[in-house]
């Protein structure tokens, strides 16, 4: 059976994009636009990964990693927290709220899969 | 209860960002597969209706500003948190008179392409689901001259309702370069 | 749909400034700099276009950059020496990366042999086959291959590793497993692991972590790539990670809680070291997007505060003295955000005149002439939106420069000129405008031509008698062009004509000025920012209208005396000696319920390049104000009359006049209805209608260009 990614950006060019690069790959993969929604989707789902932004309006990526890491069904799910080149700080941020790893955007489609391959298989 | 679509290929949504309340500009995340939603509105006894998706909001009727050499049918811009939309009387459109526009008149705002405008109605009526198999053909005898913009009937209870093709209907006040992209609904359904 | 598009776009913009960065560079470096930045910028520059290129498998492009890095890498650490014919090579690789981003960008095939020519020239130097550069340091190839990060080295490397996770690595969710698969792909993987940690099962605890591994990689990537397999774990573990190579001493490197560093500690490699956080950060990337929503929303700040002011303008000031105060202070903040955020976007105009060098030595070469470009003032700062309109009006009126008013050298020597040819480009901030001037010392212009062919044009009467100043920027009157044939050169079709039309469309003003034999300078004035304006709010028919406040010379409520009318209907008002036309806004735009007697209605004297002054004739002003300018277009379409609409203090929409076209719908009016006599204004006299009709068409605007302007209050 293939495994779920979830992914949450308020993007949809961006969701479209990671969506598009691990279909491809085989994944199943579910979206949201911010965490609120990510957390709703939760309820009657698990999934092997999830992929977040961190700017999103609602609540944003490391609300939703700590929501995430306060949750028991959740603590050993991986997370990956996308960040863009400057942000440097969010890395760490991202971690420190619990986050597995991070993708930093633009990301080439092969780093992408790669790091997905790591933390979920 | 809000499903969450695993499956993005089928119908795109027509994505035209203009701010809410908040600022914040929406996007849609989730999507009925199967059928589609309207919203349906009246002019008299008139009913019509346009995809749920290409609403963005309704609003009571406020005075707006009137453009020199406007058509006809196009009462004027309003402001609408910031961008300039011009708003276009139905009634007038479809030359059943004119609208004497009160605070309880209504207008929809919609997305065509990538232009925002207003359309002026008497009222909204509610929102309808419709499958596709559900709507008809306009008849060829009806030649009122607005079956050009009606892209099918649809029954609802005992009322008639018109879908209307928003691209066409103001083709001429807008020159957009994007109208193909305005959704054509029921296209892959199935 | 190729759904990266997005990205390319980003990437794109970045190409963009890169490019202009190269060149900023590369001429420095043909300018003689010994500076090691120069090389080093141009090199990052490449390397970054490189990067892009691979993502996006925009092949060509990333082969060819990956050549020009090669090369530029060379160049930097001195191993290939830098002289005149290298930069001409870097000058001549630019242009080829330059051609191959675009046609990525424009989605045009190229031939595969695009390019190819340089391409080989520059492999054969780095391969070191080709030596047109004497190389200053033999390369040692052991070296080479540790050195230079950026070939892999072909050698097996040994790599061996220790990794001890800690429990907290598990509270991330990260699996080694996971991690030592990956490890696994790389090459071939021994693993031995470390028991002794391990408890009895009943003391185990399940959230805790007691393994460890002894790994033995033998793999020909990189060192880098190794350690970006724990890139996430590397606070969360004990990690060793040492390299045992053939050739040299093993080196050893230890990471231990740090974040990860791409870089080998040989002390021989100056150019692969490179901190990740080396200096401060002084300035910050922000996505476009987001300062737009940041400036419109500060408009928005404006406009709200504007109505606030407004409503409580009524209000008895001794009674609510706070309030009053509040506000006015509201209103100082307000103006000074705006200003601070509108700063955010200004950029120094540099980023389009670094162009014009290289486009003055391709046209003085295509024609033959020497010329010298001599540029001022390129860190003068304007906003986003006018930086990209400039560009165009600046070239063309450079291409002018150079083919018309530039002699040939032969004529400039026999002249008594230098054989060389000066241009000058100068930007400066006037008066709240930026005012950018492009001169030269050419042979001006030949107003017997201009002259001849304005008459031809029927642009001017027989008998009209046009200063120096009115001949000279006739040459901006539409359908003019002096050249007989046109010239590859400036020529495509776009006038100068074009030229004022574009920059009028912007706010702003261009004319010329011309000694004859010594040269000619064109002046172009444009404002600060087309996002706000000052505007002068005014009222007809019960709607308001904005005119911009830089067209406004005067209002005045006429006399009935000072009114004329002249037969065809033109009605004119008389000032200070002269006869200056009306146009009557409720005519132009239909508009009901307006005063159409100019005697009890106010005119707002106008003026503009294209017609000189005219009287715009309103109900009444209203007041003056910053607006924020808002698009008409992008949810409407154009109004002839119009250019753009505002949203005033109460919260509706005023459109704002586009002058000139007003001018020209009401001329048109004119000629084709007359207009009634519904006013009592005096009729022209016999003296003054004989000396008007004559010369009524274009030399009243003539006239109108000498009426003494005051300044506005």
């Amino acid at each position: 059976m293939s495994k779920k990614i979830l992914a949450v950006d308020d993007s949809k060019t961006m969701r479209d994009m990671v969506s598009f690069t691990l279909k491809g790959a085989g994944y199943d993969v579910l979206e949201a636009a911010d965490g609120l929604l990510a957390l709703d989707a939760l309820v009657s789902q698990s999934v092997d990964l999830v992929i977040t932004d961190i700017n999103m309006p609602n609540m944003d990526g490391i609300s939703l990693v700590k929501a995430l890491r306060e949750n028991p069904s959740f603590s050993s799910t991986p997370i990956l927290v996308l960040t863009t080149e400057s942000d440097d700080s969010k890395k760490n941020e991202g971690r420190d709220a619990g986050a597995t790893g991070w993708i930093v955007k633009p990301f080439e489609p092969e780093k992408l899969l790669k790091v997905v391959q790591k933390v979920c298989g | 209860m809000v499903a969450l679509e695993t499956d993005t290929a089928s119908n795109t949504s027509t994505s035209v960002g203009i701010p809410n309340a908040d600022g914040m500009v929406e996007e849609e995340t989730t999507r009925l597969t199967g059928t589609q939603q309207f919203v349906t509105f009246a002019i008299g006894a008139e009913e019509y209706a346009v995809d749920i998706m290409q609403v963005r909001e309704i609003q009571a009727w406020t005075e707006v500003t009137i453009l020199p050499n406007q058509p006809h049918y196009m009462r004027g811009v309003l402001n609408l948190r910031g961008i300039i939309v011009p708003i276009f009387d139905l009634r007038r459109r479809f030359d059943q008179g004119d609208t004497e526009a009160t605070s309880i008149h209504v207008v929809v705002i919609i997305a065509v392409g990538d232009r925002i405008i207003g359309i002026l109605v008497d009222r909204v009526s509610d929102i309808l689901t419709i499958d596709g198999s559900e709507i008809r053909a306009v008849p060829d005898l009806d030649d009122s001259g607005e079956s050009e913009h009606i892209i099918g009937l649809v029954t609802a209870g005992e009322r008639m309702v018109a879908l209307l093709d928003t691209g066409s209907l103001f083709r001429h006040e807008i020159i957009s370069s994007s109208l193909d992209a305005v959704e054509e609904p029921f296209a892959q359904q199935g | 749909m190729d759904e990266y598009e997005q990205f390319k776009t980003t990437y794109f913009a970045e190409c963009a400034e890169l490019l202009g960065d190269v060149e900023v560079q590369l001429s420095s470096l043909s300018d003689g700099s010994q500076d090691p930045e120069v090389l080093h910028a141009i090199f990052r520059a490449v390397h970054s276009i490189k990067a892009g290129a691979g993502a996006f498998k925009f092949t060509q492009l990333a082969a060819f950059s990956h050549e020009f890095e090669a090369l530029l890498d060379r160049m930097r650490d001195g191993r290939i020496a830098v002289t005149e014919q290298g930069v001409n090579l870097l000058f001549k690789a630019s242009d080829i990366l330059s051609a191959m981003i675009e046609a990525a960008e424009s989605k045009t095939q190229q031939s595969e042999d695009f390019g190819k020519e340089i391409l080989d020239e520059i492999s054969l130097i780095v391969t070191g086959k080709l030596a047109p550069f004497q190389t200053i340091k033999n390369s040692d190839d052991n070296q080479d291959s540790q050195v230079n990060q950026e070939s892999a080295p072909d050698e097996k490397l040994t790599y061996q590793i220790t990794f001890a996770p800690k429990a907290q690595l598990f509270k991330h969710a990260n699996e080694p497993l996971l991690i030592i698969r990956e490890l696994k792909s790389l090459g071939d993987l021994t693993s031995i692991p470390i028991l002794k940690n391990l408890p009895s099962l009943a003391k185990m605890d399940g959230e805790e972590a007691y393994l460890a591994w002894n790994f033995e990689l033998i793999s020909n990537v990189r060192l880098d790539e190794v350690e970006e397999v724990f890139e996430f774990v590397t606070e969360d573990c004990d990690l060793e990670i040492k390299t045992v190579s053939d050739n040299s001493e093993p080196e050893d490197e230890i990471i231990e809680k740090t974040s990860v560093a791409t870089q080998s500690s040989d002390p021989a490699n100056q150019t692969a070291k490179s901190p990740v956080t080396a200096a401060k950060v002084t300035s910050i990337r922000v996505d476009l997007e987001r300062l737009d929503r940041l400036v419109n929303m500060v408009g928005e700040l404006v406009i709200t505060q504007s109505m606030l002011s407004q409503q409580t303008n009524d209000l008895p000031s001794e009674q609510f003295p706070h309030m009053v105060r509040g506000l006015e202070e509201l209103a100082l903040h307000t103006r000074e955000l705006q200003e601070s955020v509108m700063s955010i976007r200004m950029q120094p105009v540099k980023s389009v005149f670094s162009r014009m060098p290289r486009l003055v030595r391709e046209l003085s070469a295509k024609l033959n002439k020497k010329v010298n470009l001599t540029t001022i003032g390129e860190n003068t700062e304007v906003d986003k939106t006018v930086i990209e309109e400039i560009s165009d009006p600046i070239t063309h009126m450079i291409r002018n420069s150079l083919d018309h008013g530039l002699e040939g050298t032969e004529e400039r020597i026999e002249l008594g000129k230098p054989d060389t040819g000066n241009v000058t480009l100068s930007a400066e901030h006037r008066a709240g405008r930026i005012v950018i001037t492009i001169s030269d010392d050419g042979r001006g212009i030949n107003r017997q031509a201009v002259m001849k062919r304005a008459r031809e044009r029927g642009l001017i009467a027989e008998t009209a008698t046009p200063s120096d100043d009115e001949i000279d920027n006739m040459i901006f009157a539409p359908g003019f062009s002096t050249a007989e044939k046109v010239t590859d050169v400036s020529g495509r079709g776009v006038g100068m004509d074009v030229v004022r039309r574009n920059i009028q469309a912007l706010g702003g003003r261009v004319s010329i000025q011309s000694t004859p034999g010594k040269g000619s300078r064109f002046t172009m004035t444009l404002p600060l920012t087309l996002a706000v304006m000052d505007g002068m709010i005014v009222q007809a028919g019960g709607d308001k209208y904005v005119i911009p406040i830089p067209n406004i010379v005067e209002s005045l409520r006429p006399a009935k005396s000072s009114l004329k009318r002249l037969p065809t209907g033109q009605s004119l008002v008389h000032i200070r000696g002269h006869y200056v036309p009306l146009c009557s806004l409720h005519r132009v735009f239909n508009i009901n319920g307006a005063i159409t007697d100019p005697a009890e209605a106010l005119v707002v004297l106008v003026e503009s390049e294209e017609f000189g002054t005219t009287g715009i004739v309103v109900d009444e002003l209203i007041g003056q104000q910053q607006v924020v300018i808002k698009s008409l277009e992008s949810n409407y379409k154009p109004v002839p009359g119009i250019s753009a609409a505002t949203i005033l203090g109460n919260g509706k929409v005023a459109p704002i006049l586009d002058i000139e076209a007003i001018y020209r719908i009401s001329q048109q009016e004119l000629r084709n209805s007359p207009v009634p006599d519904d006013s009592d204004h005096s009729d022209v006299s016999e003296n003054v209608q004989d000396s008007l009709a004559s010369k009524e068409a274009a030399t009243l605007a003539a006239q109108n260009a000498e009426i003494p302007t005051p300044s506005i209050g």
